[in-house]
């Protein structure tokens, strides 16, 4: 298709085209050999009996497809799916519900909240956070028989004996899911307000003149607006979601009390890297979560090619504000 | 009015406690890394720090924990990948936004599509071919793939849509420079706040990066931040509670800092929807 445009980077007839691609050229360069190559790579190894630490030669499967069946077979695999899912369904309900809720206190403009700016601060300082130290850190925090959980649970006599944290499956389970929570409502909670901000201001005028309530407001017209928002924010949770690693990883050795904590990810490392070298399975797993992936991030595509004009045009606008705060 | 002064007491409280969560375990942890062992096993809360801090220091240095070595390769890794994704991130940008070329609106779409895609499910691959070719255990293989970064590709662009004027572009060409000198000279500078603004979140996402690192770097002199941290939980420090403590705030305090001196500016990036690894 000849898309030709009159004039605009065209000076006396020369033609600027191939410094497109001469100036894209390092990132498609470095796309090709480190991106696309190891994907393909992947897959391929997926379908060989490619195993062991020091082994470089491989041959394909007679049938090829004999990682994936015993893959979906094994029962860790499975298990550590099922856990994924329903770790990140238990950090992200409270997540969103949370961030919905600041939000609507947030924006709510007859309330004024003040301090709003600080509390974002505070809010968001968990995600900033290496997660490795996180995961360490509240490994500590619930320790047992002595740590800082127990202890105040005792001097509250909440609880009489020390509980073990680590050896309940659920409650590592809700743990691991917790600190998810913790590390990411906050920025759920700015996504959610900057897409408030961006609904156009006379929407809720004409929802005032209208009599509505707050609550009405919130429900009729800030939520609907927020639509797109709301699915990209699901979306790309469930896509970190499915690659947590570093929390369950950490916080507690080997997978957790029967399992519990084994993600994918943890589950795709051990498969590889930590003293068994099965490859083509964790090759296998992988192909597996990279096309759930693909289908989800294909949704977000089609998402952002909607909204990219509009918020280029809003990034532009609120880098200035920034820039003329920060000249001041 | 009296009822929303109520509610609005109510609405403090909660963001209060919230508060109070993202704080209490870095406190904890802070206070903790100054106390001894003993101290912590008796009472594993306190809010008075203690003078410990040095034995646990020793406790912590005399085995596997190096925060120097570790400090320095995460300084490493984390400036050259940031150096290199927000350089070619904006040069692509640019590359999309001034020129008209035949594969303009495919490269573009390829950019949207891959997006989204995490580098961990391609681990395998990623580590056999670096491991083939010998780039184990060498920094380079944590830096270089930072020059195709999809994700800031795309907020470059976003950004510079609308504020690069190329009217500019083409007057530059007039007084004959040169087109990549007008990139460096004239594009960059109006890109800057959007080039901060990556800068800040590819540092932080490369600095706290634990899985690819891990599997490239299997030598100890190579370990980042997060591969020692990872360490902590090994049996070597099972009991030594103060030097783990200490550890974790060593590890955790440089973030600390950039981010009370940043957060503005973070908040900001944030809201912009730019980041999720």
């Amino acid at each position: 298709m000849p898309l030709k445009k009159e004039g605009k980077p065209k000076i006396k007839g020369v033609s600027y085209a191939k410094y497109g691609y001469l100036f894209s050229l390092p990132f498609v360069i470095i796309f090709l050999v480190f991106m696309l190559y190891p994907t393909l790579f992947t897959a391929v190894i997926g379908f060989t009996d490619f195993k062991g630490v020091v082994a470089t030669s491989f041959k394909f499967l007679e049938h090829p497809f004999d990682n994936f069946v015993s893959i979906f077979a094994n029962k860790t695999f499975r298990t550590s799916l099922v856990n994924t899912v329903v770790i990140w369904t238990m950090n992200f309900i409270p997540q969103m519900g949370l961030a919905l809720l600041l939000t609507a206190w947030f924006t709510n403009r007859s309330r004024r909240i003040r301090g709003q700016g600080a509390f974002k601060v505070l809010f968001y300082l968990p995600n900033i956070i290496t997660a490795a130290s996180v995961a360490i850190l509240y490994g500590v925090i619930f320790a047992y028989p002595i740590g800082p959980i127990n202890d105040i649970l005792q001097s509250l006599h909440l609880i009489k004996e020390p509980f073990d944290f680590s050896t309940s499956p659920w409650a590592a389970k809700i743990v691991v899911a917790f600190i998810q929570f913790w590390q990411w409502y906050g920025y759920t909670t700015i996504i959610l307000i900057s897409g408030v901000l961006g609904i156009n201001p006379e929407l809720f005028e004409a929802a005032e003149i209208d009599g509505a309530s707050p609550r009405q407001t919130f429900f009729q017209v800030t939520l609907p607006c927020m639509r797109t928002i709301l699915i990209f924010t699901l979306i790309t949770s469930l896509i970190g979601g499915l690659n947590m690693f570093d929390i369950p990883k950490l916080y507690i050795w080997n997978g957790g009390p029967a399992n519990a904590t084994m993600t994918t990810s943890v589950f795709i490392y051990a498969q590889a890297f930590s003293g068994t070298y099965l490859y083509n399975k964790a090759a296998a797993a992988s192909m597996i979560m990279f096309v759930i992936i693909a289908i989800l991030s294909a949704f977000t595509f089609f998402l952002m090619r909607d909204r990219s004009e509009a918020r280029a045009i809003r990034a532009m606008k609120r880098m200035e504000k920034l820039k003329k705060g920060a000249a001041v | 009015m009296k009822l929303r002064r109520k509610v609005n007491i109510g609405i403090y409280i909660v963001c209060g406690i919230l508060a109070i969560l993202s704080i209490m375990p870095f406190w904890i942890m802070i206070v903790n890394a100054t106390r001894s062992t003993v101290q912590i096993q008796q009472h594993a809360v306190s809010l008075i720090p203690s003078t410990h801090i040095l034995e646990n220091w020793k406790v912590l240095t005399g085995k596997t924990f190096n925060p120097f070595t570790g400090f320095i390769n995460s300084v490493i890794i984390s400036t050259g990948a940031t150096a290199c994704a927000v350089y070619f991130s904006t040069l692509t940008a640019y590359a999309l936004v001034a020129y008209e070329w035949k594969m303009r609106q495919p490269f573009f779409t390829v950019i949207l599509a891959v997006m989204m895609i995490p580098t961990q499910v391609i681990s395998i691959g990623f580590y056999q071919f670096m491991y083939r070719i010998g780039m184990t255990n060498n920094l380079l293989a944590l830096i270089l793939p930072a020059i195709a970064a999809p994700m800031t590709v795309f907020f470059m662009r976003q950004y510079m849509l609308p504020s690069l004027n190329l009217d500019i572009v083409a007057s530059a060409r007039i007084d004959g420079a040169g087109e990549f000198r007008t990139f460096n000279s004239i594009v960059l500078p109006i890109m800057k706040p959007a080039m901060a603004t990556q800068a800040i979140f590819t540092y932080v996402t490369s600095w706290n990066a634990l899985f690819m690192p891990m599997i490239l770097l299997t030598k100890k002199e190579n370990y980042t931040m997060p591969i020692m941290v990872s360490l902590l939980k090994g049996d070597i420090y099972k009991t030594e509670y103060g030097a783990v403590y200490l550890a974790l705030t060593l590890s955790i305090l440089p973030l600390f800092i950039v981010y009370f001196l940043l957060s503005k500016y973070i908040i900001a990036g944030v809201a912009l929807g730019s980041v999720k690894e």
